[in-house]
């Protein structure tokens, strides 16, 4: 019988190798127009259905409802909430971080679904559900999430 | 009338994604992996490294099987017992690749191939590479043919380590 | 258990690299199927979606990811994957739900988009083989098409030229398919001395006998019996399916002649009443990867005998206008090759076939019945399914 204990552990055998693979996305439809028009033009935009009356992030360029094809799209309204949130102690490796980065979840009036990002500019205990906030974008925009640097408590 | 009609779709060309035609991103996953060998291979490369092919019998199936394996996938029983098999064999089937695993273009051809190894059930052995038959297409078709016999080239003994490598491939043999 | 028929089918152009994202990709394939099905998302009770491993696409939970481009937010889900068998198996999937009884309606979806893996989808697939016994060996995908090949050849003396007559064939065929991937023929007077004369990747297998990377998505609705009566005059029903897998000791079976592919013909064909294939079957699309499989799988389908079917190739029998007219719609070679979802390209044409809707790539003789077959993982599943009118 060959299945058994194994009786010499100092025999057991293991083979260290990876994947070897890495990957180069495409933003799709309504990803490009999102990010381009965010990089050239400093505007936030949604896809809105009109049959369903609900505006989408992140944008698509199909309603998940009822699967009507999404063409007209709409400005985000200049402010957002924090609908929930979180803090982060580590990075992906599990090192330390030196301080606490602060992670939400934005959403805006009247859109369904919202943008996840880091809070900046905000001390700890200023964070709370409900904080209103606005995008602070990048000098420097070349398509993509990075163009947004942080959202920050909104100033009048 | 033809189906499909109007159907959808926007090709890329490679160059749109070389000049930013359309915004792309990219991420690399840290996919590291340390694979335990288990009980069959283990011991198969154990075998490896001093020389000799292993492999395992069912008795109820009558089968001797290379690479080993602990159950007998046919009658889902624990394999009955180890054998020593030879390192020699018959070319199954053969092919000619002249490219590498990434299809990076190889200056020398490689030869993979199935042999059935001396000792086990008929039909049965692993892949690996021939080696000594040539260097180019015409050469290699005329020496290598399904069927013909070929033994294993090993690696010096203080240098195998455990592995399929420790044979360096398979060349032919006289009958 | 109740009757299946596919009510519309639907697919994406086959790109070597699309724009959209997986989600996009899903959404026009799926849009599409329910348009000609005249259904709405809201008739659709429940989804069953096919689609590589996450390593292609790079998205993990990929199915849980495409499913609402699939239609499925908030709907029963399930996803289903055999390699290249996917494409076809998803119908298999799409089947159980409805046949008991579960549901009147299923929306199936296969979805590709390997264009993302870099530096080469290659380097996702090399990981198919066993990182013990032949990784090392520094193995690439295409090894073991060109070793089965080869054996196929030898075993039954079949000559390179007839293969590449294959080529030929899906090829131009697939000049008449609206969605086929640019670039895929070099021409519309492609010969066989074009294809032996294409480079060789591992021989016996030369570039225009191997089908491209794709990014692609295919999809179909199907209804019970009682949903089908009321929405068309022409059903076309899921007659008899079947699936099977064989072992991944692949070094150890005899890689001429596909066991996997006969038995899930059989459970196909008995579910059908089939007895004579030959005689039963009208249109066929049989899995073409690589050249040398649709003789392969047409002998695996029982629809030749071992070693006969290059000579029937050679005959005529295979072509549009022929007997049996074996991938009317150009197949992976001529189409492309997005991997879950290939297959139930196949299965579209077939049903597009059935209903007389295939306008150029109409065959010639009538047709009642069709089947379906696709292939996957290391020489292993074969997926069948036989639709009739």
């Amino acid at each position: 019988m060959l299945v058994g204990k194994i009786d010499r552990v100092g025999r057991i055998r293991t083979l260290h190798g990876d994947m070897g693979v890495w990957h180069k996305y495409t933003f799709g439809l309504a990803g490009e127009r999102f990010f381009r028009t965010l990089a050239e033009k400093r505007v936030l935009l949604a896809p809105r259905c009109e049959t369903c009356r609900k505006t989408y992030l992140p944008p698509k360029i199909y309603c998940p409802t009822c699967f009507a094809e999404l063409t007209v799209w709409v400005e985000l309204p200049p402010r957002g909430y924090v609908e929930t949130y979180t803090f982060l102690y580590e990075d992906l490796e599990e090192n330390r971080l030196t301080e606490p980065v602060a992670v939400a979840f934005v959403t805006f009036p009247g859109v369904e679904g919202g943008i996840i990002h880091r809070l900046g500019e905000v001390r700890p205990e200023e964070v709370c559900s409900g904080l209103e906030v606005e995008a602070v974008l990048a000098a420097e925009r070349s398509g993509g999430l990075q163009d947004i640097l942080y959202f920050r408590p909104s100033r009048e | 009338m033809m189906k499909p009609q109007n159907a959808r779709g926007v090709p890329l060309k490679d160059e749109d994604l070389k000049v930013g035609k359309v915004l792309t991103t990219e991420w690399r996953v840290k996919a590291d992996y340390a694979w335990d060998c288990g009980i069959a291979i283990g011991r198969y490369f154990d075998g490896l490294k001093e020389g000799k092919i292993l492999a395992t019998r069912c008795r109820r199936c009558r089968r001797t099987v290379v690479p080993p394996r602990i159950f007998c996938e046919w009658c889902f029983k624990p394999m009955d017992e180890w054998v020593e098999v030879r390192d020699t064999g018959r070319v199954n089937t053969f092919s000619v690749s002249y490219f590498s695993w990434d299809m990076t273009p190889l200056e020398k051809p490689e030869v993979p191939a199935v042999i059935e190894i001396d000792g086990c059930s008929p039909g049965v052995g692993f892949m690996h590479l021939l080696g000594e038959v040539g260097d180019n297409l015409d050469e290699i078709l005329r020496r290598v043919k399904v069927g013909m016999k070929v033994r294993a080239v090993w690696k010096p003994a203080d240098q195998r380590t455990g592995a399929i490598t420790d044979i360096l491939y398979f060349k032919p043999e006289e009958e | 258990m109740e009757r299946v028929a596919v009510l519309g089918a639907g697919m994406t152009r086959f790109m070597r690299r699309a724009q959209e994202t997986g989600k996009e990709l899903a959404w026009e394939a799926a849009r599409m199927a329910l348009d000609e099905a005249g259904l709405t998302l809201k008739d659709i009770e429940c989804v069953a979606l096919v689609s590589a491993p996450d390593a292609f696409d790079g998205v993990h939970m990929k199915g849980e990811y495409l499913a609402d481009g699939a239609g499925a937010t908030r709907k029963p889900f399930m996803r289903s994957f055999v390699g290249g068998g996917s494409g076809v198996f998803a119908i298999i999937h799409g089947w159980y739900h409805v046949a008991s009884g579960h549901f009147d309606t299923c929306l199936v979806v296969a979805e590709e988009k390997m264009s993302s893996t870099m530096p080469h989808p290659q380097a996702a697939f090399n990981t198919i083989y066993d990182q013990f016994t032949e990784r090392p060996l520094g193995v690439n995908l295409l090894w073991i098409f060109a070793l089965e090949m080869n054996r196929y050849m030898q075993v039954h003396k079949i000559p390179l030229e007839t293969i590449a007559q294959v080529s030929v064939k899906n090829k131009l065929n697939g000049l008449d398919h609206p969605c086929h991937q640019e670039g895929i023929t070099p021409g519309p007077d492609l010969t066989v001395k074009d294809v032996l004369d294409s480079e060789i990747m591992v021989w016996p297998v030369h570039r225009l006998m191997v089908s491209p990377v794709t990014d692609g998505a295919a999809a179909l609705v199907l209804a019970s019996e009682r949903v089908a009566k009321r929405m068309t005059d022409k059903p076309v029903w899921i007659e008899g399916v079947g699936w099977h897998l064989d072992s991944s000791y692949w070094t150890n079976r005899d890689l001429y002649y596909p066991k996997y592919v006969e038995y899930a013909a059989r459970m196909a064909y008995r579910m059908a009443g089939i007895t004579d294939p030959r005689k039963e079957i009208h249109v066929v699309e049989p899995y073409d990867p690589f050249a040398y499989k649709e003789l392969h799988h047409l002998e695996g389908l029982l629809l030749a005998d071992k070693g006969e079917a290059p000579r029937l190739l050679e005959k005529g029998v295979f072509n549009r206008d022929g007997d049996l007219p074996s991938c009317p719609s150009g197949g992976l070679l001529g189409v492309g090759n997005p991997i879950a979802a290939a297959g139930t390209m196949k299965v579209a044409e077939i049903f597009w076939q059935l209903r007389g809707e295939a306008g150029a790539r109409q065959v010639a003789r009538p047709v009642k019945r069709g089947l379906a077959q696709a292939w996957g993982d290391l020489m292993q599943v074969g997926t069948v399914v036989v639709l009739g009118r």
